[in-house]
């Protein structure tokens, strides 16, 4: 109960994107192609469920214990910026294919404030285990996915819409992505 | 002369020619998830500016011992150092805005802007160059989430920095201090901004 | 003005330098930080615990009661305050997981005979403008000076006497549900409160 909880929560509710503004400039940035939106989120997907993992232990077995709480942030950052340097180059030896879909994107998630976000909040879950901390990153990761695609197949339609010149480029797309957050609005109360 | 008024230009650039979140479009995390009042976002805009003015000093300083093939990790580890400091000191000395920033504050490492000026300015320039730099985005910066914030907060709760200019129970557009409102207010103030700036060069 | 070359033991070199810069300034700073964050912390009790009980002189944090409840997920704590050794009213922390956004926490301060004194919100994630109205003075006066014992405390769509938010009966809910849990709290271990230490 308490994961599908966590799942509809972390997709609809409190959508990573649209209500808790983490990962916006991927968000912003790679989404004007459906395409390129599916390999980002297969990316983040890969990246936040490992990054998740590996800090969530390295701060409960090794940070906790010797009292270094406080280097939390600094330690996060470098593990995850590490993780997509090794993911990068073990992708490129062991599945050329997969290397190919996500290898752009790859560089791009170190600074990706939603990987960081995500895995510090997943420190703050309520009767935290690993499976749920695990569980938490992936859902958030669809979540992730499900905004960004969203917004994708919205912006392709918008090329061929008639923008008054003045709210062409980035405020519109504001605003469309202020209008999907306004329907995911809609979901509040839902758990 | 002519360097002063190239110094000039260096510090007024991140102001309005190169806003970061106008114009560049960098940190837009924290620009939209913390600005629903102005003492928010004012509050998030300097504790920004001053991990940037800091990671911009020390990297032109030491920009000739840092090995160029891990500079990355070099300055990643510089920024989450001020952000860390910034964390500590905001928790003892500020908690009330500690709590209201949340996990906006550890997620100030991930803020493209600040990586993006080391990379991009302080590891290529003098040390008064990148000061008057960081100091010019920084400030561009606090402008943007400051007039975020107070637009939001305008509309959403009728009050500016807490001072209420509506009665109690008014009804206002609480729509621009949910999620959705954030976009939707940078979206028109993005094209003010843009309006202006074009008039005025 | 030599760029530093990147071989292997210059960059080994040059991170290690940096990191242990690092490490040893934080660790500093986090010395020098971590009493005045402790103390903030406390502060901020204390400062509830004023708000929300009749004048005391005993330091209420130290002498917090933690009991096992079985209305809340974790215990609830209890702050007996004492006036001259006399007991003055308790502090009891209540909470409701059924916010419009899930956990609502206020804390409610007592009068021995079970009289609300005042009552402050600690934490919620309630819609702005709506559901974060519970704040306000025109909510809360309502609570003050009543005996939860003579007083429903549901909302008055649901049979009770508490008048909801507009726009936020779930906010309203979970809010009379925790101050239904402090009362009870309160009732519970009136008598150890009183005992206890003097």
């Amino acid at each position: 109960m308490d994961y599908i909880i966590i799942l509809i929560a972390a997709v609809f509710v409190n959508n990573i994107v649209l209500s808790q503004f983490l990962g916006i400039c991927p968000f912003l940035g790679v989404s004007n192609k459906v395409s390129t939106s599916v390999g980002m989120s297969g990316a983040v997907l890969f990246v936040m469920t490992i990054a998740t993992t590996v800090t969530y232990l390295l701060h409960q077995y090794v940070l906790i214990p010797v009292g270094l709480d406080y280097l939390r942030t600094i330690t996060f950052i470098l593990v995850i910026a590490a993780l997509v340097q090794m993911v990068e180059i073990i992708l490129k030896k062991v599945s050329p294919p997969l290397y190919q879909a996500l290898g752009v994107f790859l560089p791009l998630i170190t600074t990706n404030c939603a990987v960081l976000g995500v895995a510090i909040l997943a420190l703050g879950l309520e009767g935290g285990s690993l499976l749920k901390a695990v569980f938490f990153a992936i859902a958030n990761s669809i979540g992730f996915a499900l905004a960004l695609i969203l917004f994708a197949s919205i912006r392709e339609q918008l090329e061929l819409a008639d923008i008054p010149e003045g709210m062409k480029g980035v405020p519109i797309n504001l605003l469309v992505a202020g209008l999907l957050s306004l329907a995911f609005l809609g979901f509040t109360g839902l758990v | 002369m002519a360097e002063t008024i190239n110094q000039k230009q260096n510090f007024l650039k991140g102001i309005v020619k190169e806003n970061p979140v106008f114009v560049m479009l960098l940190g837009m995390c924290p620009t939209l998830g913390v600005t629903s009042s102005a003492f928010n976002g004012l509050g998030m805009g300097v504790a920004t500016l001053f991990v940037l003015l800091m990671s911009n000093i020390v990297v032109s300083l030491f920009k000739s011992h840092i090995p160029s093939k891990v500079r990355i990790p070099a300055f990643i580890i510089i920024i989450a150092s001020f952000v860390t400091i910034v964390e500590m000191v905001l928790e003892a000395f500020i908690p009330f805005l500690y709590e209201q920033l949340g996990i906006f504050i550890p997620l100030i490492v991930v803020n493209c802007l600040i990586l993006g000026r080391a990379e991009a300015f302080a590891s290529k320039n003098n040390l008064m160059s990148s000061i008057l730099d960081g100091l010019g985005m920084g400030i561009g910066f606090v402008i943007a989430l400051t007039a975020l914030g107070v637009t939001r907060e305008i509309l959403g709760s009728g009050s500016i920095f807490d001072f209420k200019f509506v009665s109690e129970d008014a009804n206002t557009f609480i729509l621009f201090i949910l999620p959705p409102g954030a976009f939707i207010a940078l979206a028109y103030l993005s094209v003010l901004f843009n309006k202006i700036s074009t008039k005025t060069t | 003005m030599g760029k530093k070359e990147s071989t292997f033991i210059n960059m080994v070199v040059s991170l290690l330098l940096i990191t242990l810069v690092s490490g040893l300034s934080l660790g500093f700073i986090n010395d020098l930080t971590i009493e005045p964050i402790a103390k903030a912390k406390l502060d901020r009790k204390i400062n509830a615990i004023k708000l929300v009980l009749p004048e005391f002189n005993n330091n209420p944090v130290e002498d917090l009661v933690v009991v096992k409840s079985e209305f809340a997920k974790d215990s609830v704590e209890i702050y007996p305050a004492f006036k001259n050794e006399e007991f003055v009213g308790a502090a009891v922390i209540g909470s409701s997981e059924k916010g419009f956004s899930g956990l609502v926490k206020i804390m409610v301060g007592f009068t021995p005979d079970g009289t609300i004194q005042n009552i402050v919100v600690l934490e919620q994630k309630e819609t702005p403008g709506l559901g974060t109205k519970m704040k306000d003075e025109k909510f809360l006066k309502q609570f003050r000076g009543i005996n939860p014992s003579k007083f429903n405390l549901k909302v008055t769509k649901d049979g009770g006497e508490v008048d909801a938010l507009t726009g936020a009966t779930i906010t309203s809910r979970a809010f009379g549900e925790s101050v239904k849990m402090a009362y009870d709290e309160f009732l519970k271990n009136l008598d150890s409160n009183n005992t206890s230490k003097h």
